[in-house]
């Protein structure tokens, strides 16, 4: 009985090493993505020097903040072990929302548009959060359904009007396009969710709670932390993200119909996938979330610049989520492998 | 007081809600909806819930062993593509449909691999493979469309059998899914599917090789998506990149209609078939009724939610009442205590 007893004790020193190590590795992990980054840029940029453009730069940084919200959302709710798939339905419903809100009512500033957005958002999280606490239903099957539901409610609300630009105040426009100190609006406010996202998730009780969570569901509830609680807030947090995403959405293009944001949602699990959150639980970052948004971004343009057809883009999408998934894999075979071996030894 | 709760047990048994439900629903619209019970409006429901009921009979047996395929759309997608630059390309039709069968059987051995042998999560690795494959439908063949393919066999796959309401190709159908039933409620395949469900390790020990049993339902469940291709294509007459988009939602949301866990381990290929007439009929009462094709979303999207929750919500309230009986039971015999 004593022997037992003491056996956690005596393992405890090892604990340590091994965290760092696999944070090293993640660590690892993200700087391939930069190197990636780096490799896709060089060379699009010998091949077609528009490429580094100003233009074509703010355009990559613009497509990166939507993506890059989506994504960090989509990581606080994988980090839980689950997904939402519903993103893209719920960027296109609060786009066509805040649309229809700044078209009726031209004087509104913008602030309300985007509290609006985040608030028609976390309404849809909060369902999905719902569900999946009260129902005891795996989150994929329940934002399956949502994803086809709240895409319904958009084209249902909307029933083939679009919003177009004309229709909309200067000033939500405006925003979609104005810079502050040479950088976008959008970009800071996507920058503002990823470091407070960084840095909740990092630091904060609340954030290693999700960890926790997601490495052992169980043992976290044994531990104390209120799962349910957490996992309606991961959703919540994730809804009302992909409706500020919605918000930008709408003022960077200016034209919205039901269909915004459809297919999205495969772009966003594969950023955060790429970059490092994995769909079983438990580890993952917030800033490489949006480093993988980053990365899809510029695959985007980058075939557009080297002229190869769009339509691998998606194709691309899939291989990289297939291969970042390999990836983990492969190094929790080799954590493993050493941690065994390691073992051996003692 | 058992018996009771057998009887209880037996009406709200699932599969029999499912049937009687769509049994409701087939009475209800051909009364309240116009057309829907003529018989050419009932050879259009059967040739709609045709490719959802061929993809949903191994899908059954891949969610009843506690995995998951999301990649059968984007498969049926990329063969629906590849059939139609083949067909371009000038090769016979003959030689064709053989070539798409073996790719969507290839395509499938793809998942399997990732997924028995890499031992990756099936969800991340077919939510990868749902993009890659809808995206290589599109490198081959873009957003165009191919058509022309020859009269004999679009014809025939939109013909009925004499001059009945029943479309031809529902006969082989019916004789797949004979055959998907029996394996699955019959035979030692079928019981191994069944055990790896509910308990992985178990079924290992049990000497059931769940590893190989799992490749091969990817296999298959990629070759009955190639066979919907092909039967896609020359339905409408026209190979689409796009083609069968989304249908992985509604196989699945059939599925579960028809009882089969999420979670493996149990569910009935009846009950499928059943639900895979439930979704398809009220998918097509409420198309009759002028109902817009994304409004069905926010039905299918329902039912699918519906048919996770409404088990929970009846197993709970079945322990809940359970532990009143037991609470009065006693205090019937001895009410002093």
């Amino acid at each position: 009985m004593t022997v037992t007893k003491e056996a956690p004790v005596a393992g405890e020193p090892t604990v340590h090493p091994r965290r760092s190590w696999t944070a090293n590795v993640f660590k690892a992990r993200e700087s391939g993505i930069v190197l990636a980054l780096i490799v896709l840029v060089a060379f699009t940029a010998t091949q077609n020097s528009r490429f580094l453009s100003g233009q074509s730069i703010r355009d990559i940084l613009l497509g990166t903040a939507i993506l890059a919200v989506l994504a960090v959302g989509q990581a606080i709710v994988m980090i839980t072990r689950n997904i939402d798939l519903s993103v893209g339905s719920v960027l296109g419903l609060a786009a066509f929302a805040v649309g229809s809100l700044m078209r009726d009512n031209p004087g509104l500033p913008v602030i309300v548009a985007l509290l609006a957005g985040l608030g028609v958002g976390a309404v849809c999280g909060l369902v999905n959060g719902a569900l999946v606490r009260f129902g005891q239903v795996p989150a994929l099957v329940v934002t399956l359904g949502t994803l086809y539901a709240y895409r319904g409610v958009s084209y249902f609300w909307a029933g083939g009007q679009q919003i177009n630009a004309d229709k909309l105040p200067a000033s939500f426009l405006d925003f979609g396009t104005a810079s502050v100190l040479g950088v976008p609006w959008l970009v800071l406010i996507a920058l503002l969710v990823l470091v407070a996202a960084g840095i909740v998730l990092r630091s904060y009780p609340a954030g290693r709670e999700l960890y926790a969570m997601g490495s052992s569901p169980q043992a976290a509830q044994l531990a104390g932390i209120r799962v349910g609680r957490n996992t309606t807030a991961a959703f919540l947090v994730s809804g009302a993200l992909a409706g500020l995403a919605g918000v930008l959405f709408a003022a960077r293009f200016g034209t919205v119909d039901a269909a915004a944001g459809t297919g999205y949602e495969l772009n966003v699990v594969a950023a955060a996938v790429v970059g490092g959150v994995a769909v079983f639980g438990g580890s993952g970052s917030a800033w490489g979330a949006g480093l993988g948004a980053l990365l899809l971004t510029v695959i985007g343009s980058a075939l557009a610049v080297l002229d190869i057809n769009q339509f691998w883009q998606q194709a691309i999408v899939g291989a990289l989520i297939l291969l970042a998934i390999g990836a983990d894999r492969l190094v929790a075979v080799r954590v493993a492998k050493a941690l065994k071996k390691r073992d051996s030894h003692v | 007081m058992s018996d009771q709760g057998n009887r209880l047990g037996r009406l709200l048994s699932w599969d029999a809600a499912v049937v009687l439900v769509t049994v409701t629903v087939l009475i209800v619209a051909s009364g309240a909806v116009e057309n829907f019970g003529t018989s050419r409006n009932f050879t259009f429901l059967l040739l709609d819930l045709l490719p959802i009921a061929l993809v949903a009979l191994p899908m059954t047996f891949i969610i009843v062993t506690g995995e998951i395929d999301l990649s059968v759309a984007s498969t049926l997608g990329l063969t629906s593509a590849v059939m139609g630059s083949l067909w371009d390309a000038g090769l016979s039709i003959e030689t064709i449909i053989p070539l798409c069968i073996v790719l969507g059987a290839v395509l499938g051995a793809l998942n399997g691999f990732f997924v028995t042998v890499l031992k990756l999560p099936s969800l991340a690795v077919t939510i990868g493979t749902l993009a890659l494959y809808r995206g290589l439908a599109f490198v081959v063949l873009g957003d165009g469309a191919v058509a022309d393919f020859p009269r004999a066999y679009t014809s025939w796959v939109t013909g009925t059998l004499g001059d009945g309401p029943i479309p031809n190709v529902l006969v082989p159908l019916a004789v797949v899914a004979l055959v998907f039933g029996v394996v699955l409620h019959a035979t030692p395949i079928g019981r191994g599917v069944f055990a790896a469900g509910a308990g992985e390790q178990a079924a290992r020990f049990a000497g059931i090789r769940t590893g190989r049993l799992k490749f091969w339902l990817y296999v298959v469940s990629g070759a009955v998506a190639g066979v919907a291709g092909v039967l896609w294509t020359l339905r409408y007459s026209s190979a689409r990149a796009d083609n069968g988009y989304g249908l992985e939602l509604a196989v699945v949301a059939a599925v579960l209609l028809g009882g089969v866990s999420i979670f493996g381990g149990k569910g009935t290929l009846p009950g499928v078939l059943a639900g895979v007439v439930l979704l398809a009929s009220l998918q097509n009462a409420l198309r009759l009724q002028d109902v817009s094709n994304e409004a069905l979303n926010i039905v299918t999207g329902v039912l699918l939610i519906v048919s996770v929750l409404l088990p929970n919500i009846v197993s709970s309230a079945r322990t809940a009442l359970r532990r009143r009986h037991r609470a009065t039971a006693p205090s019937a015999v001895s009410p002093e205590r």
